[in-house]
C-alpha cells in the first residue's frame, strides 16, 4: 500500500483484499466489553474537516479513539479558511505540534495530496469535493463482502446523480478492480459522458439496472450541487429513479440495499425500503468504524521505514 | 543447523503431559482455555480434545495479540491481524492461557493485557509446550511440556494443522 489514501485508483487488488481482511478483524473489537485496543498509543491523528460532515467525522473520531490514538479536531467553515497558501500554513502550524496522520475533508479536489506534500505524514482523504471518497467506497466494499462472501461477478447497480458523486466514482474503481459488474443508472444529464471507459455499463432504465442485481446502491441527491440546471425536476426524478418495493422486487431475492447517507427520505429511496430487512444502511455505518480503524492501523504501522526517509 | 528434538509421538506425549500438569487447575464449568494465535490456538484445541475424551468439556477462545504488541512502532510493516474470538464470559473464570514457545515473555504480557480487556478472570494459568528460557519480563509458565536450553538457537514448533506435521525443531546458525 502507498503511504496515504487519496483515492481508490492507486490501490491494487491485493491492497483491497488486505483492507477487507483487516477490517474484518477490527469489527470484532467494537463488540468487546472494552471497545478499545492500545495499538496507536502515542500517535496523534488530526481530523481536518473544512467541509461539513457528521457521520464520516464521527466515524473517524471513534475509529481513532478505539485505537487509542490522540485526536485533534480541526474544523473551519469554507469561508474562513481560503484554499492554497493558507491551507498550507494551517497544516504547517498543526504539524509543528506533532501529528502522525491527517484525515482531510475539503471541497477542492486534490487537497489531500497537497496536505501530504506539506505535512509529509500519511493522509487519508475523507472526501475532496466531487473527486473521491475512498473510505466510503472501502466500507461499502467491506459491507458487500460480508454479505456476499465475494465481490467478483456480483451485479451492483449504482443509482442516482453519478455526475456529482464522489461516492459513485470511488465505488466504481473499487468494485471493478475486484471484478464486480457495475451498472450505473440515473438521469442522462447526471451521468458523465464516456464513463463506460471505466469498465461500467450505463442504463437510463432503473428497472433494467435493478433486474437481477445483487446490490442496489442508492446515492444521495445532492441538492446543494444542483444549480447548473442538470437536474430534471424533483417530481420527474422521483417517478423515474426512486427505489421502491416494485424496483427492489426485480432484483435477486438476496439483494442488499445500500445508501451512503444522509438520506433524502422519499427522494432517492422510500423509507420502507431504507428500513427493509434487505437494507444494510445501518450496517454500513457500523462497518465504517472498523474499516477506518483498519486504515489507521495499516497506514501508521510503518515504524522504522518512516524514520529511514 | 536444524535438529528435530521431538517427533509426532513425542509432541503428543508433551501435550498429554501438559494436560496432566493442568489437571489441578481445572474446575468444570469454571475453567476456559484461550490459545494464542496460531500454534497456541491449535495446542489449546488439542488439549481440550484430550480432556473431552475424559468426559470433560471446556470452552476454547482464540487470541491474536498483534494489536497489544509493545513494538508496533518498531516493526516495518503493520503485521497481519488475525482472528480473536472469545465467545464466552471470562469473568471469575480460571483462564488457561496456551502458547507453543515461551521465550522473552512479551507475547504473554500482551496476552494478559488483552485478556483483562475482556473481563476479570479469577486466575490466569500459563501452559506452554516448550520453555526456551531467555526471559525479558518476569513471566513464568505454570505448566511446561519441555525445557530447552538454547544459547544461540531458536525453537520452532510445528503443528499438523498449520505446518503439515507435528514436530519441534532446534534451529542454530544460518538456518535461523
Amino acid at each position: 500500500m502507498e503511504k496515504s489514501l487519496h483515492d481508490i485508483e492507486n490501490l491494487t487488488r491485493d491492497d483491497l483484499e488486505l483492507i477487507l481482511a483487516t477490517s474484518e478483524q477490527f469489527r470484532e473489537i467494537s463488540e468487546r466489553r472494552v471497545k478499545k485496543v492500545p495499538t496507536l498509543r502515542g500517535k496523534t491523528i488530526c481530523l481536518f474537516f473544512i467541509e461539513n460532515s457528521t457521520r464520516t467525522r464521527i466515524s473517524f473520531e471513534l475509529a481513532a479513539k478505539r485505537m487509542s490514538a490522540d485526536l485533534i479536531n480541526f474544523s473551519a467553515s469554507t469561508s474562513s479558511l481560503q484554499k492554497g497558501e493558507s491551507l498550507t500554513d494551517t497544516v504547517k502550524t498543526i504539524m509543528a505540534m506533532g501529528v502522525d496522520l491527517f484525515v482531510i475533508r475539503h471541497s477542492a479536489p486534490g487537497s489531500s495530496r497537497r496536505v501530504e506534500q506539506v505535512a509529509g505524514v500519511p493522509v487519508i482523504n475523507a472526501g475532496d469535493g466531487p473527486h473521491a471518497h475512498p473510505t466510503q467506497a472501502l466500507l461499502d466494499l467491506f459491507t458487500i463482502y460480508r454479505h456476499k462472501k465475494k465481490i467478483e461477478g456480483l451485479k451492483v447497480a449504482i443509482i442516482g446523480d453519478i455526475y456529482h458523486s464522489r461516492v459513485a466514482r470511488s465505488n466504481i474503481f473499487s468494485l471493478t478492480r475486484m471484478g464486480a459488474e457495475v451498472v450505473l443508472c440515473g438521469p442522462p444529464t447526471l451521468i458523465p459522458r464516456e464513463i463506460e471507459k471505466l469498465g461500467v455499463q450505463v442504463t437510463y432504465s432503473v428497472d433494467e439496472a435493478c433486474k437481477m442485481a445483487d446490490v442496489i446502491m442508492c446515492l444521495r441527491m445532492q441538492l446543494e450541487r444542483q444549480q447548473s440546471g442538470m437536474f430534471p425536476s424533483m417530481r420527474e426524478y422521483i417517478q423515474l429513479y426512486r427505489i421502491d418495493e416494485k424496483r427492489v422486487s426485480l432484483a435477486k431475492d438476496d439483494v442488499i440495499i445500500m445508501h451512503p447517507g444522509p438520506m433524502n427520505r422519499g427522494v432517492e429511496i422510500i423509507p420502507e425500503i431504507a428500513y427493509h430487512h434487505r437494507s444494510v444502511i445501518e450496517e454500513q455505518v457500523t462497518n465504517g468504524v472498523a474499516t477506518r480503524m483498519a486504515l489507521f492501523y495499516l497506514l501508521l504501522g510503518r515504524g522504522n521505514e518512516e524514520t529511514a526517509d | 543447523m536444524k535438529k528435530k528434538i521431538a517427533d509426532q509421538a513425542q509432541v503428543s506425549k508433551l501435550i498429554s503431559e501438559c494436560v496432566e500438569g493442568l489437571s489441578r487447575y481445572l474446575v468444570d464449568g469454571k475453567t476456559v482455555f484461550i490459545g494464542i494465535q496460531t500454534r497456541g490456538a491449535v495446542l489449546a484445541k488439542r488439549m481440550i480434545r484430550e480432556l473431552a475424551a475424559q468426559g470433560r468439556d471446556f470452552p476454547l477462545g482464540i487470541l491474536d495479540i498483534t494489536l497489544y504488541r509493545d513494538d508496533f512502532t518498531q516493526v516495518g510493516k503493520s503485521p497481519v491481524v488475525r482472528e480473536t474470538r472469545i465467545d464466552f464470559d471470562i469473568e471469575d473464570q480460571v483462564v488457561i492461557l496456551v502458547d507453543d514457545v515461551l521465550y522473552t515473555g512479551r507475547t504473554i504480557r500482551a496476552a494478559l493485557d488483552e485478556i483483562t480487556d475482556f473481563g476479570r478472570p479469577r486466575q490466569v494459568k500459563l501452559a506452554v509446550l516448550i520453555d526456551r528460557g531467555g526471559r525479558e519480563l518476569p513471566i513464568q509458565a505454570d505448566v511446561c511440556g519441555q525445557q530447552v536450553k538454547t544459547s544461540d538457537g531458536e525453537v520452532k514448533v510445528m503443528m499438523k494443522e498449520t505446518d503439515g506435521e507435528d514436530a519441534v525443531f532446534l534451529i542454530r546458525g544460518e538456518d535461523k
